[in-house]
């Protein structure tokens, strides 16, 4: 029995934890600066478990295997002009949300987990990072390569990277990564591995590759599917972090706890962006915001705090706040981006008779009473030949940077609107998630680059609407933003299909 | 007790897959859903390799599991034989 291949256990330990070695000449706390400044007691860092045991070679393996699969299936979209079978045109307005306000992310996240994998102590968890790392590099190729060849069809891809770090609604999740990469080490990893991977990561990925899927877009299907296949690991890198912070020592719990709220805050308002893409921008609705809300966060959420409970950890305060908004948030997050169509990226418009019947059905406590009314207003514009956009701009959360939009949940035609002073000046919130995390590092959340407040101090471009939006964002004014109806990507769509744009039916019947 | 739940691309070799986790875990609600399949059950749930090499007719690594997987909820527990999850509570 010599040659008896190694057990995954064994292995694990040999090719993991055995790379592992003494420092003999220089001392712990110079090699790992990072880790105890946020004041988390590690004692034993032998103690760490990796779930999935898995080692290098095998992590190459699958992850080739996987990359097989996937180029094979981009290569057949592209041949077979996938671009034309998705459900109807408006669909890939989800994509160029998804390229331009996602994608970067991953790469913010391969940047942070090469970062803080180098700043453990703990030879497992130092692995396990640097697979992460590789993983989400990973994502933003494939996802890039993918819609690369929506880029040749449509408008509004041409410069997702430029755009991501500039224009005023993606400053929501690029403040949002950038808040947590500028956190220390096991502040991120409670960030991005446990609140944005383990609670919210489904809500983000299975609602849009289920669209995708539901409106004929194979090559989103496919590398939504191929990244989530890693996803499963990074969830459970999250969980591990926070169990072992949490056995590890007592002191470690408030802390822990203070972090969960937090993240668990600002990831939700991050998905108000997917929120708003499953109720609106998908011509086939796969399921409502609200339904994946429940069975993703209250259903999966619940069971998870219920397992931490032996550890003291409580189910943060602010999900209730979650909870009481989830029939109101997509109306409210497309209302925003119907005024300012004019200064987004992609196309917005408003729901058809049928989608919005879909929409009374499936929030029959809100959409009838509060959003039908404004939609019809605004549609009696349109066909007067007045489309509203909102030529002002917005008041942001300081700490989410969303337009303080949402309303009270108590009363919700009132804006819900916090406030905080310090040092002398005035800070707006739209929550008390958002005034809480604020006050708690206020030196922190004053530098944040506020995108209005950018474009006020003339550090955008200049004074009018088009340097801004022409020539900063580097929008392609006419074709990238503005209504979906007599838009160019209508009339390209309208030409391969023979279709008669929607306004010449109109007239033809009057 | 909570559900842990596993959900799976809906291809070929899932469906084997499901068949082993629907026969060592009897009581598994399994829901079809647009290109995945959801696999839930309360407290616990476990997939054998065994069996799946049965369904499969072939040799099949745990590991494997990882190309076909989406998403999964509860406390995970690798090794040669069998992947499981569960709930403490």
């Amino acid at each position: 029995m010599s040659n008896r291949k190694l057990n995954m256990k064994d292995k694990y330990r040999l090719l993991t934890r055995d790379l592992e070695w003494e420092y003999s000449y220089q001392d712990y706390e110079e090699i790992f600066k990072q880790e105890s400044f946020e004041g988390i007691k590690i004692t034993d860092w032998s103690k760490w478990e990796d779930p999935f045991r898995l080692t290098m070679d095998s992590y190459w393996k699958y992850q080739a295997e996987k990359e097989k699969k996937l180029y094979a299936i981009l290569d057949a979209f592209a041949q077979n002009n996938g671009q034309q079978n998705v459900a109807d045109a408006r669909y890939v307005n989800a994509i160029k949300l998804f390229l331009t306000g996602v994608s970067p992310l991953e790469y913010q996240a391969y940047n942070g987990f090469a970062h803080v994998g180098r700043q453990f102590g703990g030879v497992g968890a130092r692995v396990a990072c640097q697979m992460q790392s590789l993983d989400e590099l990973r994502h933003v190729q494939t996802q890039i390569h993918a819609m690369s060849h929506y880029n040749k069809h449509f408008d509004g891809f041409q410069d997702f990277a430029h755009m991501h770090d500039r224009v005023w609604y993606l400053s929501v999740p690029k403040s949002f990564f950038d808040d947590a990469r500028s956190a220390g080490p096991f502040e991120f990893m409670v960030a991005i591995g446990f609140s944005f991977e383990y609670v919210l990561t489904n809500l983000l990925f299975v609602p849009f590759m289920s669209g995708a899927a539901y409106n004929g877009d194979m090559a989103t299907v496919t590398f939504g599917f191929s990244a989530q296949s890693d996803e499963a690991r990074h969830m459970t890198l999250g969980l591990e972090i926070i169990k072992f912070m949490l056995e590890q020592h007592p002191d470690n719990v408030p802390i822990v706890q203070r972090w969960i709220n937090k993240w668990l805050w600002r990831g939700y308002r991050v998905l108000t962006l997917v929120a708003m893409m499953m109720d609106y921008m998908l011509p086939n609705k796969v399921m409502s915001w609200q339904e994946s809300f429940e069975v993703y966060f209250e259903e999966a959420a619940g069971s998870l705090f219920k397992d931490l409970a032996r550890y003291g950890i409580e189910m943060p305060n602010y999900a209730a706040d979650a909870i009481a908004e989830k029939e109101h948030l997509s109306h409210q997050a497309w209302g925003i981006f119907y005024n300012y169509g004019h200064a987004a990226a992609f196309h917005t418009w408003m729901p058809t008779d049928q989608e919005m019947d879909w929409l009374s059905e499936k929030y029959p406590n809100t959409f009838d009473k509060y959003y039908r009314p404004r939609y019809e207003e605004w549609r009696k514009m349109e066909e007067a030949g007045e489309r509203f956009y909102n030529p002002t701009l917005p008041m942001l959360c300081q700490t989410c940077q969303i337009p303080m939009g949402f309303t009270d949940m108590e009363n919700p035609t009132m804006t819900s609107y916090k406030q905080s002073v310090y040092d002398g000046e005035r800070y707006n919130f739209c929550s008390t998630g958002c005034k809480d995390i604020f006050d708690h590092e206020p030196e922190k959340y004053v530098q944040s680059w506020l995108p209005v407040h950018q474009i006020y101090q003339g550090n955008c471009g200049g004074a009018e609407m088009e340097d801004v939006l022409g020539e900063y964002y580097k929008m392609n004014l006419g074709a990238d933003n503005l209504d979906f109806k007599g838009s160019p990507d209508e009339a390209r769509w309208n030409a391969w299909h023979n279709l008669e744009p929607a306004e010449d039916k109109l007239k033809k019947a009057s | 007790m909570s559900k842990v739940y596993i959900a799976l691309q809906d291809n070929e070799e899932s469906r084997y897959i499901v068949e082993a986790i629907e026969e060592d875990n009897p009581d598994a609600t399994v829901i079809y859903q647009p290109a995945m399949i959801r696999i839930e059950n309360e407290g616990h749930l476990v997939i054998k390799r065994e069996t799946v090499e049965e369904m499969m007719g072939r040799d099949w690594e745990v590991m494997a599991l990882h190309v076909n997987l989406i998403t999964l909820g509860g406390n995970v527990d690798e090794d040669e034989d069998q992947l499981s999850l569960t709930w403490n509570d």
